[in-house]
């Protein structure tokens, strides 16, 4: 292996570091260099350890065994705090914000100097650095109520705030756009230049491919190998981390449409931030399809899967499933009607999370036949369907009985995916099914997907990832502003016709057009 | 009824029960303003009401001795922080739940005072409670001689003053220093917090400490300003009202003071009836239904709040790093 691109020496050593949880060695005698002004992506499986490795560099976590030395000097940190006076800043895979505060009071949270607050100063200092990377959000907006986009742009900005020399950013790019992750990216690449280090964690390997310089796999909390970027294949990093080859693009022959299954017809549904309501969506789904939703996130997703699940009414509009409207039935009623769902927000929507896994498997169906006789629960199913799903997902955890929140990310969208998977379901309605997950696991969800299809189940699915939609679509539909904008086939357009579908822009491709598209990223969810 | 509006509407008497408003709204306000602190910082301090009383008889045990009310006073604040010292102990580092640990300092307290109490005075009967001097009316230069405004507001005691002085000084503190917003954060959520390199542990040690001092005064109001004495129930579910205007004010100081004045004022409309010897219409003698009020108000007003609420959302909910 070559020394690396950059030059800068060693800055944050890694040494032979472990960390044990209850029932898993999550980092075995971890070592990695990381060098002064790199960018250094940490790749692996769904509960791999990356996310355990970088609390550890962030003082979240102390290592059970080994050392971590900041250039040269042995670094030992007691908290985040002591991290963030070492010069290194975290952004973190699930958000850490403080919902009812304001943009700019959760960005000098921690950070302000002065005992008196001082909000006009750190206006200013917050809007030089919007203005620097060309990301608009408001600072006085509540931050519970923006989209998800734009809450990760906020955590990112909290760290850049600080003003640090290492950043860490567990999966930032999950939940942006693919305008969003090239902003992102011509953030990470100017604070190379200026000499900062950067430690990306990340599934998406074009994302590896295109930004990073070396590369560290990690597979059961070891070491597979660090790389040099420019010496590897994306097929090659997946081969590390998976031990197979792994399709990118799984096989799709596409679906035999049957009879008219799913009916959305002119909803509108509210939505409280007056963001992402629905105004007048129409659409659908026939038995033995995949219908694709291309949107970028907060154009009335979230609306319109709660609509179809029963969480939310819509105002107007009807909603037949196989002929019959489900327009104010319960949620329990919809899905006993043969409808599952994945939720976009994993934690909030799709599980307990202080419930044992096994129980999260069973989640809504715990009440009927194999799981529960006379009101109380069966231990043999649960047990047994739990055993099953685990082996079948990959699920990594210590047993089922553990307690989901002590769960990867990933692992934690692989047991909402077993348990709606499973139940035969006549329409699926996924709300990004693969987020989080590692390559071969988003492989298995969408041969999954698939499958249910060519057993005439109808998918209705959403998503940001647009080569998800053009491998898995039938038929793809683009959402914007809470209408459908447009609807094609996989076959008679490209990325970039949606892409400004998706920008609002309707066909006729100009050059304006393209321009105008490329800044929002932040602007818009 | 026409009795009670008659005995109403005489000016002396509403001024009367307006000035009993502010003076019984004290102690309330004292210990609803450092209740609402300790909740800003995500601990709920339930043994309000067994720190006020061992503020009560702190300072009065101080004044017995000592003969001097600052020392009461000071030894009533003294008493409030050591006491919540506990509260702090078990929940910020031990982190047992906070609703288990209030309710037995709550009994501790109480239970302490009176056992004290009872072994200094042994030799006297339960009829012949010992008296202490209390603090005086300090009427403000001027201002006491405005009519009305002058009788209500300006011809109170010390403590009264301090206790509305602290409203506007709670605001800043929250609202306008990076100590407050830094509270206000962890009581939302403590592990952003921590991810952002705060101590979490010394401020919320600091709430709950600053919340017993504020109680321990709220007590010492009863025993040295109010009557010169000290009884076992001297603070009469006044703790409890305390945490109860804490939600009717929505964690808000300016509308913690609104509802301590409020509680304060249907206290004294009882008090003065009750005194007058009047009969309430559908209640006769009962006037036990004044003390349900504060809660049934309470409890319309966190129903209005529902969709505005400020409570904190880790409000009661111990904090554990890394445990995700
Ligand atoms: N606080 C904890 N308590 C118990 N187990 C934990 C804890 N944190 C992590 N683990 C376990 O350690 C292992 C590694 O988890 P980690 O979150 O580091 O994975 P990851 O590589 O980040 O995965 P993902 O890609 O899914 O985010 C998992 O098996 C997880 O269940
Ligand atoms: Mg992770």
């Amino acid at each position: 292996m070559t020394e690396g691109s950059s030059a800068g020496g060693v800055i944050l050593k890694i040494d032979r570091v472990s960390k044990r949880f209850p029932g898993v060695l999550a980092n075995d005698a971890v070592s990695v260099d990381i060098e002064q002004g790199e960018i250094h992506c940490l790749l692996g499986e769904n509960g791999a350890g990356k996310t355990t490795l970088a609390d550890i560099l962030y003082g979240v976590h102390h290592p059970d065994d080994g050392a971590l030395y900041l250039k040269g000097e042995p670094l030992r940190m007691s908290s985040p705090k002591d991290a963030i006076g070492a010069g290194i800043g975290m952004v973190h895979q699930h958000f850490e914000f403080v919902p009812p505060m304001s943009v700019l009071e959760n960005v000098i949270i921690g950070a302000h100097s002065k005992q008196w607050l001082d909000m006009g100063q750190a206006r200013r200092r917050l809007q030089e650095l919007f203005d620097t990377y060309d990301v608009r959000v408001d600072p006085d907006a509540e931050v519970g109520r923006l989209s998800v986009g734009e809450q990760q742009w906020i955590e990112i900005f909290k760290t850049l705030y600080f003003g640090l020399e290492i950043l860490i950013l567990d999966e930032p790019t999950a939940v942006l756009t693919p305008q969003g992750v090239e902003q992102l990216f011509g953030i990470l690449r100017r604070m190379r230049e200026n000499g900062l280090t950067v430690i990306l964690i990340t599934h998406k390997l074009n994302e590896v491919m295109e930004i990073s310089d070396r590369v560290t796999v990690l597979r059961r909390g070891k070491v597979v190998d660090t790389v040099d970027t420019a010496d590897v294949t994306r097929q090659d990093l997946a081969r590390m981390m998976v031990g197979r080859d792994v399709v990118f693009t799984v096989e799709n022959e596409g679906g035999t449409p049957g009879g008219l299954l799913l009916e959305v017809d002119e909803i509108h549904v509210e939505s409280e931030s007056g963001r992402g309501s629905l105004e007048g969506l129409s659409l659908t789904v026939r038995e033995g399809e995949i219908v694709g939703v291309a949107g970028v996130s907060g154009n009335g997703q979230n609306a319109l899967f709660d609509a179809l699940v029963g969480v939310r009414e819509p105002s107007s509009g009807e909603i037949r499933l196989g002929g019959g409207s489900i327009v104010g039935l319960s949620a329990r009623k919809i899905a006993s009607l043969g409808v599952a769902s994945v939720p976009g927000d994993r934690i909030r929507q799709g599980l307990v999370m202080d419930f044992r896994v096994k129980e999260n498997l069973i989640l809504g169906r715990h009440r009927s036949k194999p799981y529960a006789s006379w009101g109380l629960l069966r231990r043999r199913p649960v047990d047994g369907f739990a055993k099953q799903s685990i082996d079948e997902f990959e699920i990594m955890t210590p047993s089922a009985a553990h307690v989901t929140r002590t769960l990867s990310g990933g692992n934690l969208q692989k047991v909402i995916m077993a348990r709606e998977l499973s139940q035969a379901p006549k329409l699926l309605v996924v709300h990004q099914p693969t987020r989080g997950l590692d390559v071969g696991a988003a492989e298995y969800v969408r041969r999954r997907l698939i499958q249910e299809r060519d057993k005439g189940a109808g998918v209705l699915l959403m998503s940001e990832d647009l080569d998800e939609i053009f491998n898995l679509s039938d038929r793809i539909a683009v959402i914007y502003e809470g209408r459908i904008m447009a609807e094609t086939r996989p076959g008679d357009t490209d990325l970039e016709e949606i892409g400004l579908w998706m920008a609002g822009i309707s066909s006729e491709p100009d050059a304006a057009g393209a321009s105008a598209s490329s800044g929002n990223g932040a602007a818009g969810e | 009824m026409g009795e009670i509006l008659t005995h109403l509407l005489t000016p002396a008497v509403i001024i009367g029960i307006l000035a009993g408003a502010v003076r019984i709204a004290t102690p309330l306000l004292l210990a609803a303003l450092g209740e609402m602190v300790s909740e800003n910082s995500g601990i709920l301090n339930l043994s309000i009401e067994g720190t006020m009383t061992l503020g009560a008889f702190a300072g009065f045990m101080a004044m017995s001795w000592y003969e001097n009310l600052w020392m009461g006073l000071l030894m009533a604040v003294v008493s409030g922080m050591l006491f919540s010292l506990i509260m702090a102990l078990m929940t910020v580092t031990v982190k047992v739940n906070q609703v288990v640990a209030g309710l037995a300092l709550n009994i501790l307290g109480i239970g302490f005072a009176f056992f004290w109490f009872r072994s200094s005075f042994q030799d006297r009967s339960s009829l012949d409670v010992p008296t202490v001097p209390t603090f005086d009316t300090a009427d403000i230069p001027g201002l006491s001689r405005i009519p009305v405004v002058g009788e209500v507001l300006f011809s109170q005691h010390w403590l009264t003053y301090f206790a509305f002085l602290m409203v506007p000084m709670v605001w800043i503190l929250l609202n306008k220093t990076r100590y407050g917003l830094e509270l206000r954060s962890i009581g939302h959520n403590p592990e952003a917090c921590d991810m952002r390199g705060i101590n979490i542990v010394p401020r919320q040690y600091a709430a709950v400490v600053f919340g017993g001092a504020m109680a321990g005064l709220g007590g010492v109001f009863l025993s040295l300003a109010s009557t010169g004495m000290f009884f076992p129930d001297i603070a009469a579910g006044r703790g409890w009202i305390a945490l109860a205007i804490v939600i009717f004010g929505n964690w808000r100081a300016s509308w913690i003071l609104w509802g301590s004045l409020f509680f304060g004022l249907i206290d004294a409309l009882q008090l003065s009836l009750q005194a007058k010897g009047l009969s309430l219409p559908f209640f006769g003698d009962d006037y036990q239904v004044f003390l349900a009020l504060p809660f049934v108000f309470t409890i319309v007003a966190l129903v209005l709040n529902r969709s505005r609420s400020r409570s904190p959302l880790s409000l009661a909910i111990p904090y554990h790093r890394g445990e995700r």
